[in-house]
């Protein structure tokens, strides 16, 4: 039975119990054994002790996800252009002509998101 | 119901561990007090260098140092309490569930301290909320703000769960959250919670 191809089921379905009680069982003792008092502003949303103002659940426009986007790209490309800055004296014509490239490279993207209305906040 | 302290140690050799309830509560509670994570002037400086390495916080079981009420046991106001703060710092406090513990740091947050003739700055945080430790300093030392832990623990320790003289949270007809203060016209109004704080009248010598 030991050595059995199912034995191995039999761990899978010991740590499955493990891992669905043990979570559980202190969620259960806090909801049978902790103080309740509840009040409405102990109910209320967080906000740094304000007073909250609207909902919590606030809707972000999508097309702030590709602004962001354009952002850490130039953010990226800010990290490239200090090290090759500071040893701009010793990496010669090649590394200045491959940095071009890539600076015409970022700047193509931004004209094309650009044309695209990306960067129109509407 | 307490077991006898002879008859438990006389247990506690034999390997036996006698507890009750209580105990094993207060023995959880008091290892285990997360605060909350805002300071409101100097102190906090103090305060971080308490949970920081040198001085160890951690080893009292306080070091996680929570970003929301909702996870936090103890409230270390640490610092100056403008009028302009006390509102938020009264609905922290009320947003914090139950048990909940409160320490005021250093001397403006037991009374003003060097500010307390300033016209915005409240005279003492224990005019709102129930502290159940005070540091004086100005700012108090990390090892104050320690034995301010240890001190806490202790009482802690001497809590009941429903026999004798009950906590505030196990008290139904406790109010489950103190007023928060408003903006009036000179002052916050109410200027004192009359449940916390009593205010003595002043009695001046009257001249000859």
């Amino acid at each position: 039975m030991t050595d059995s191809y199912y034995t191995n089921y039999v761990f899978l379905a010991l740590f499955l119990a493990v891992a669905i009680i043990f979570p559980l069982l202190p969620i259960c003792v806090a909801k049978i054994v902790a103080p309740k008092k509840p009040s409405p502003q102990k109910q209320d949303i967080y906000e740094c002790g304000l007073e909250s103002k609207g909902d919590a659940w606030v809707q972000f426009k999508v097309q702030y996800y590709i602004y962001a986007l354009v952002f850490v790209i130039f953010d990226v490309e800010t990290i490239f252009l200090y090290p090759w800055a500071v040893s701009f004296n010793k990496l010669g014509l090649f590394a200045f002509v491959e940095m071009i490239i890539f600076l015409a490279i970022l700047a193509g993207g931004l004209a094309y998101a650009w044309k695209k209305g990306v960067l129109d906040w509407k | 119901m307490a077991v006898d302290e002879g008859l438990k140690s006389e247990l506690a050799k034999e390997g036996i561990i006698v507890t009750t309830v209580t105990d094993l509560y207060n023995w959880g509670r008091k290892n285990s007090v997360w605060p909350l994570q805002f300071g409101l002037a100097c102190c906090a400086i103090e305060m971080i260098a308490t949970a920081a390495s040198r001085f160890d916080l951690a080893r009292f079981g306080a070091e996680v140092f929570r970003p929301s009420p909702r996870q936090a046991d103890l409230m270390i106001v640490a610092g100056t309490v403008t009028k302009k703060m006390a509102p938020q710092v009264v609905r922290l406090y009320n947003q914090m569930p139950e048990p909940k513990y409160v320490i005021a740091m250093g001397a403006c947050a037991i009374s003003g301290g060097p500010f307390k003739l300033g016209y915005n700055v409240l005279k003492g945080i224990d005019r709102y909320i129930p502290v159940d430790v005070h540091i004086p300093g100005c700012p108090p030392r990390p090892e104050a703000l320690l034995h301010a832990i240890m001190t806490l623990q202790r009482r802690i320790e001497e809590q009941t769960l429903g026999e004798g003289p009950k906590p505030r949270w196990y008290d139904k007809d406790a109010p489950a959250e103190f007023p928060v203060p408003q903006f009036g016209e000179h002052d916050l109004v109410p200027s004192f919670n009359k449940q916390v704080w009593d205010a003595k009248p002043i009695v001046r010598p009257v001249k000859a």
